[in-house]
């Protein structure tokens, strides 16, 4: 098994361009996730969870008899409520306080939102068929499913919008004010208060995407949010906060480990392998800078 | 003052030992608790006293369970067949083949978390504040993830440790053995960690969590002080897994040894709802937190991990301080604390 790898090329030509594919997604939730921890240094473990709660919207689309492809557009409107309830439920007493409390305080919201997403949709692994059929490439070797493609079309263009929403409108660049400096921007007259629900509801509503997304691509089910949260996390340390080409590309990266990962491994170490890839991240981002210390010194 | 303290610690150890007579029917509860308190307790010495949050101590504890359970196992019979052959077991053993290997089995779960605990600090130590959480919850859940695929500790199938000897027909036995095992345990590191609170080790990790940057500056090699704090933790909490497991009888890699779950979060949960930073914090916070916990299984049924995800937001947002920071806010005094009247009138006003 492991030497196939190297036997066959066209496996390799799979395993990446699937990994690119499903990475351009992972940076899009890792983009939310940059958004939050940038403007209101929370970091959120319960990111994975509104993004299934995404999914499971495009689900029950897909059961009432909508095609799934448009809970791309409804999935996110939902979700920026949901976000924005969020965040004036909970979230706004973590904001200032230490990161610790956030992450405790989401990891509890993580728990509440997969018990009722249980009781709500069922503990089956469900998948929402979009029948867009795959595409042959090298003489049929190699397969893609065009809802792969789609998926990752469609989330390049979120991001180009939300960039440019950034970059032009009146909200973002209050965002982009709080972001620098909090306080300086509540004394020139933004509602930092709003700016934040606002910036958790963008969040959710780019998880919302995703989590459509992943509806109709992967599968759902309703404990396998924090993967999620991690592989965000992960591409947000190695990408640094704010940088959105970093973010695709190691978001692109970490998709073809994942893939490869599954490959030369199995399946059942998977998810091992992309907590594992986190400590060992950090613990290499832990050596570079106690590096630069010494070298200070 | 120290008359009252004999009193109290004769008290509760006479409580303690009573306990699974005066209660017959909760004796699995109350061995379930003193494990808690060990793991709230340890937790503590790292997550207070350190300032180090770690998600991950629930390695050392599901480590602890694997290994307890695969010594008193590989001892006397071929691992691997063992598990194999999943409920039906064609070995078994003999009392003193049980006790033997419970024992040694222990050992074990103790020494080997410890020396794991050694050997991984110097590289995740180094990571501050949240860095530091995320990598030990990656690192709790990817132990899970990798156990679950290891065919000779049964995968997915799980493992079932060793089932109590029939030679001895008592039908209390079992649930006495486990209960005075773990009260043992519990009584140990109680004593080991209130020795720590008195020794210039408890001050040295208070510095750490405070500054770590100046107290490296004032000459206390941190790095070093961080290791024995971890390695402490992992002594401990692989020795609480090893009573689980016993305890239990039946082990899977994500639901009962590698739990982040609800063991791992359980015991940051308790120490902060007693009261990060104290030695009785986490004991009071323990006891609470198993008797709402049992209730929220018994009487709520389906919803209790929503009231417990409930429970997690209102402790985190408005009890950070847990109930023996309440306290201490209220009542200084008995803290030890000298107040000073006037100093808290100009800060009430200031208020």
């Amino acid at each position: 098994m492991d030497f196939l790898i190297f036997q066959a090329p066209i496996l390799m030509v799979q395993a990446s361009l699937d990994g690119i594919l499903l990475g351009i997604l992972f940076a899009l939730i890792a983009y939310g996730m940059a958004l939050q921890w940038g403007v209101m240094n929370i970091i959120n473990i319960a990111q994975g969870d509104l993004v299934i709660l995404g999914g499971y919207i495009a689900y029950s689309m897909y059961l009432a008899g909508i095609h799934p492809g448009w809970g791309v557009i409804v999935s996110p409107i939902i979700m920026y409520f949901v976000g924005w309830g969020l965040y004036k439920l909970v979230i706004n007493k973590v904001v200032d306080r230490d990161l610790f409390i956030s992450i405790l305080a989401t990891f509890g919201i993580a728990i509440v939102f997969q018990q009722l997403m249980n009781f709500i949709f069922g503990a089956d692994v469900v998948v929402a068929q979009s029948e867009y059929g795959t595409t042959m490439l090298f003489d049929n070797s190699v397969t893609l499913p065009n809802s792969k493609i789609f998926s990752a079309f469609i989330s390049l263009l979120y991001a180009v919008i939300l960039v440019i929403y950034m970059k032009k409108s009146k909200l973002g660049r209050a965002i982009r004010a709080t972001a620098q400096n909090a306080r300086a921007a509540k004394i020139l007259g933004v509602d930092t208060e709003k700016v934040y629900a606002a910036t958790f509801g963008i969040n959710a509503a780019l998880c919302g995407v995703a989590g459509a997304l992943i509806a109709i691509t992967f599968t759902l089910h309703p404990y396998v949010g924090l993967p999620y949260t991690v592989r965000s996390f992960m591409i947000v340390i190695v990408a640094g906060l704010g940088n959105l080409p970093a973010v695709a590309l190691s978001g692109m990266g970490l998709g073809v480990f994942e893939e490869f990962a599954d490959y030369i491994l199995g399946t059942e170490f998977r998810i091992g392998s992309v907590f594992m890839l986190l400590v060992l991240i950090l613990v290499y981002r832990r050596f570079k800078l106690s590096r630069k210390r010494e070298y200070l010194k | 003052m120290k008359q009252k303290d004999l009193i109290l610690y004769v008290g509760l150890i006479i409580l303690g030992l009573a306990a699974p007579y005066i209660f017959p029917a909760f004796k699995v509860q109350l061995t379930i608790l003193c494990v808690l308190i060990v793991l709230a307790m340890t937790w503590n010495l790292q997550g207070g006293e350190m300032g180090y949050n770690s998600f991950g101590n629930i390695l050392f504890y599901g480590l602890g369970m694997y290994l307890c359970a695969s010594v008193q196992v590989g001892m006397f019979f071929p691992l691997a067949e063992w598990t194999e052959s999943g409920g039906e077991k064609t070995f078994e053993h003999t009392t003193t083949q049980f006790f033997q290997g419970m024992g040694f089995g222990l050992l074990v779960a103790a020494i080997i978390p410890t020396i794991v605990a050694g050997l991984i600090g110097y590289a995740i130590l180094g990571l501050r504040g949240h860095y530091f959480a995320i990598c030990t919850l990656g690192l709790g859940i990817a132990a899970g993830e990798i156990a679950g695929g290891i065919e000779i500790i049964g995968a997915g199938q799980g493992f079932t440790t060793p089932p109590f000897p029939k030679d001895i027909v008592d039908p209390e036995a079992r649930g006495k053995f486990f209960y005075f095992l773990s009260f043992i345990m519990l009584i140990a590191t109680f004593i080991f960690v209130k020795w720590i609170y008195g020794s210039r080790f408890k001050l040295i990790l208070n510095a750490i969590r405070d500054n770590e940057d100046k107290a490296e500056a004032m000459g206390i090699q941190t790095m070093k002080y961080k290791i024995v704090g971890w390695m402490v933790s992992a002594f401990f909490c692989g020795l609480a897994g090893g009573i689980m497991g016993g305890l239990i009888g039946y082990i899977d890699s994500t639901d009962v040894a590698f739990d982040g779950r609800e063991m791992g979060v359980f015991m940051v949960l308790m120490a902060i709802l007693g009261g990060k930073g104290t030695l009785w914090g986490p004991v009071i916070g323990a006891t609470l937190f198993h008797f709402l916990k049992e209730g929220f299984w018994t009487f709520i049924l389906g919803w209790q991990y929503v009231a417990l995800g409930v429970l997690i937001v209102v402790i985190v947002i408005y009890f950070p301080e847990g109930l023996m920071g309440w306290l201490r806010e209220k009542y200084p005094e008995r803290f030890g604390e000298v107040v000073d009247e006037k100093d808290r009138k100009a800060q009430v006003e200031l208020k």
